[in-house]
């Protein structure tokens, strides 16, 4: 039985704490939520300089050919210090994609400045509230143009570059498209977490192309969804553990009543029952990068897994976390709302816990039916 | 990672599964003995060849096994349906407690048949007064001449009517506070003054006793541990509790959820189809899925050779109540039929309902959910104990309500 990271990720894991604790501190985290940036540029010049935006792109293309299981470790950090950085939109997303779907010029074109972190992506799926069913994306290619609407996008205005789930006569497409250019119009849009930008992009025949040289599979987009699926719960993971890492010092610290409010059991059980599902997340994660990584045909139910395991944690930890802090919980001032917003905005990105719970299902029902 | 037995694991396995497919009693007068005299032939069986106890020292009956070699055969012999509950509070629990505590001679005398099954051992803790608060026991011993003699009422106690020895924790100083009061014996469970009841649950089944003492008279080269150091002993006992129970949750898993959400309808379609029914079911595969993977973590930690983390204490807060929960809402599925418990009648022969009504005892037992979760928030989290309005008391002092 080997289940757990090897010592030089644990390394990775220790050197990726200690530059996040050092660059990424709350106050970073403040500045951008407080502020009217949508990110803090300078510190994704230094996560690029580190290398973490090349993890997983091969070294052909300019990255550094490493596993996914950097890429979670990497990805539970970015969590822990709720980062105010596009590496979900940019890495899990869409450089997954382009490396899943492009064609070799697209590869070549787009990876390396993607691995260096001198271009940022992001991806434009969703259109409108709801459930988002691909059949029904009204953003169509047509020849190399691009036309629709997409809202809420992350990211896009930082982003240089846009994959753009849309329809053409071929079928469903994953379309590149270059951001900074005539026909694409981006309009902020306020979200309960402005420590992320997001924008609502207007595409009017816009310069576009498909990825790949042939029509896209829906169930191959769906892998490439399951492997962001894991990452996502990684970051998440992160999140919960620093929630619940905040409302233990503060139950330790706050008094009423003459004693810590970290004695009374009203207290100890809400912590502990956050301690249960950050664990239960934590294990089906290592399930889920298990998956990814070793390329295993239980990814869509381990995915899914992780996925679910994740939200319910994250949000769980965050909410009791204010709780936990009383009255100074619901303050601008204190940090919790961090936490708060971080865990539901990551829980919302490719489809929230319903759509994971159905998945998980569908997924299990047909491994069943395969085994 | 990956899921792979390393190369030493691996020939461990095959050694232990070669044994077991030559060994394992299959044949039809073996299951004509009862459960008790099937799970003690198996044993000696095992105790004889030097697979009973793998991981105690040769001189006790084991081979000293390392932890990884323990869990491999616990999965290999898992493959064949063998009783093996009886001795698992005497081998897990009472054991370690011997082997820590217990003198060369008494060691030499009681755990090599602890280990062939010959002798079965069961656990004298809990009192009608003192559940949770184990240490507000009351049973007394008292000095009579060279020895002493015990006088009092324990509950719950699993297997003592089967059981020839019985570890016990009693009070030989009520004029001190509660935990120093408290000495450790061990009791010869067919001794004039010991009377078993058995107490009927609310399945209808007995698996637990009340055992009464009566003017016992126990020698005093039967107590562990100093006169007012019985504390110190129960807590080597309960600390092997957690990992003699954990364990399973029986039949009661996603498999048959989703067996029976798929033959039940609802309005005409499945309804495994249905969107509250896939949303529960996923949610106890996230629980289930994350307690085995949580196993898989800690057996990497035995097989690199250190200790698996606090992760582990989990296992029965969510095991529990996720049984009590899957059960209630299967059962809530299949409509006023899931009132039927007559095997012949009921779907999947009353496995559900015989989940609901033993769930409650399995919150229980072993420490409550709410003591569970106490322990995570203090052990692991490092959170105060709640203030003791017992403490520094003399334990006649203590008010009893």
């Amino acid at each position: 039985m080997n289940f757990e990271f090897s010592e030089e990720q644990q390394l990775l894991r220790e050197q990726a704490r200690g530059f996040l604790t050092e660059y990424c501190s709350t106050s970073v985290v403040r500045a951008v939520l407080d502020g009217d940036e949508d990110w803090d540029a300078s510190l994704w010049k230094k996560v690029a300089e580190m290398g973490w935006t090349a993890t997983v792109i091969p070294e052909a293309y300019g990255g550094l050919g490493l596993s996914y299981y950097e890429l979670a470790i990497l990805a539970e950090e970015m969590g822990r210090s709720a980062a105010p950085l596009p590496f979900s939109s940019s890495i899990y997303l869409a450089s997954e994609a382009i490396r899943h779907f492009g064609n070799e010029s697209q590869k070549s074109e787009w990876l390396p400045k993607l691995a260096s972190g001198e271009c940022v992506a992001t991806l434009a799926m969703v259109e409108r509230a709801g459930r988002l069913v691909l059949d029904q994306l009204e953003t169509r290619r047509v020849d190399s143009q691009i036309t629709g609407y997409k809202v809420p996008v992350a990211d896009a205005s930082v982003a240089d570059v846009a994959v753009v789930l849309a329809r053409s006569d071929q079928g469903l497409e994953a379309c590149l498209v270059p951001i900074k250019q005539e026909g694409v119009s981006i309009a902020p849009v306020l979200t309960f977490d402005t420590s992320r930008g997001h924008s609502a992009v207007t595409f009017d025949r816009a310069g576009a192309q498909a990825l790949g040289d042939a029509p896209l599979n829906p169930a191959d987009w769906e892998r490439v969804i399951d492997g962001a699926a894991v990452l996502f719960a990684w970051e998440q993971l992160g999140v919960a553990e620093s929630a619940l890492i905040q409302a233990r010092d503060y139950a330790l610290q706050r008094f009423a009543f003459g004693r810590a409010i970290g004695s009374y059991q009203a207290i100890k059980h809400k912590l502990a029952n956050m301690y249960v599902k950050n664990t239960l997340a934590r294990s089906n994660a290592y399930y889920g990068v298990w998956a990814l990584a070793e390329g295993s045909d239980e990814l869509p139910l381990a995915a899914a897994t992780a996925r679910v395991a994740a939200i319910q944690a994250s949000t769980y930890a965050a909410e009791e976390n204010i709780q936990t802090h009383g009255g100074m919980g619901f303050t601008w001032e204190f940090d919790c709302h961090f936490y708060y917003r971080r865990a539901k905005l990551l829980s919302l990105a490719i489809g929230g816990e319903a759509v994971w719970q159905d998945r998980l299902v569908s997924a299990l029902t047909e491994q069943t039916v395969a085994a | 990672m990956d899921f792979n037995d390393t190369s030493e694991e691996a020939r461990f396995r095959q050694e232990a599964a070669a044994w077991l497919a030559e060994n394992a009693p299959t044949d039809q007068t073996f299951r004509a003995l009862s459960p008790l005299e099937q799970a003690k032939r198996w044993q000696k069986c095992k105790y004889d060849a030097g697979w009973a106890c793998i991981g105690w020292a040769p001189e006790f009956g084991g081979r000293a096994a390392s932890p990884i070699e323990e869990v491999i055969w616990r999965q290999e012999e898992g493959r064949y349906d063998l009783p093996s509950t009886f001795f698992l509070i005497g081998q897990g629990m009472i054991a370690p407690t011997l082997m820590a505590w217990a003198n060369d001679e008494d060691k030499a005398r009681y755990l090599p048949p602890l280990a062939s099954g010959e002798e079965v051992w069961c656990q004298l803790f809990s009192e009608p007064a003192g559940g949770s608060d184990l240490a507000a026991l009351r049973t007394r011993a008292d000095r009579d001449g060279d020895g002493w003699v015990i006088n009092g009422q324990k509950i719950w106690t699993s297997g003592a009517h089967f059981s020839d020895y019985g570890v016990i924790v009693v009070r030989t100083d009520p004029s001190v506070p509660k935990h120093k009061g408290l000495s450790y014996f061990y009791v010869d469970m067919k001794a004039p003054g010991v009377e078993i009841k058995p107490i009927k649950q609310l399945t209808g089944d007995s698996d637990f006793n009340e055992v009464y003492f009566t003017d016992v008279k126990v020698a005093d080269s039967q107590r562990l541990g100093e006169v007012g150091q019985g504390w110190q002993v129960a807590l080597t006992t309960l600390m092997n509790e957690r990992a003699a129970i954990g364990g399973g949750f029986g039949q009661m898993d996603v498999s048959l959820a989703l067996s029976v959400a798929d033959k039940l309808e609802i309005d005409g379609r499945p309804a495994l189809e249905n969107g509250a029914v896939r949303a529960r079911i996923a949610d106890w595969y996230v629980q289930e899925s994350g307690l085995k993977y949580t196993g898989y973590r800690s057996l990497t930690a035995l097989s690199r050779g250190s200790l698996p983390g606090p992760e582990n204490s989990i296992g029965k807060l969510v095991g529990a109540p996720k049984m009590q929960a899957m059960a209630s809402f299967l059962i809530d599925l299949l409509g006023a039929s899931g009132a039927i418990a007559d095997e012949k009648l009921a779907v999947q022969a009353g496995i559900i309902q015989r989940a609901y009504m033993g769930a409650p005892g399995l919150r229980i037992a072993g420490g409550t959910d709410e003591i569970m979760a106490n322990i995570i928030a203090e052990r692991v989290l490092g959170l105060p104990q709640e203030p003791r309005l017992d403490k520094g008391i003399p334990f006649s002092e203590v008010p009893t309500g």
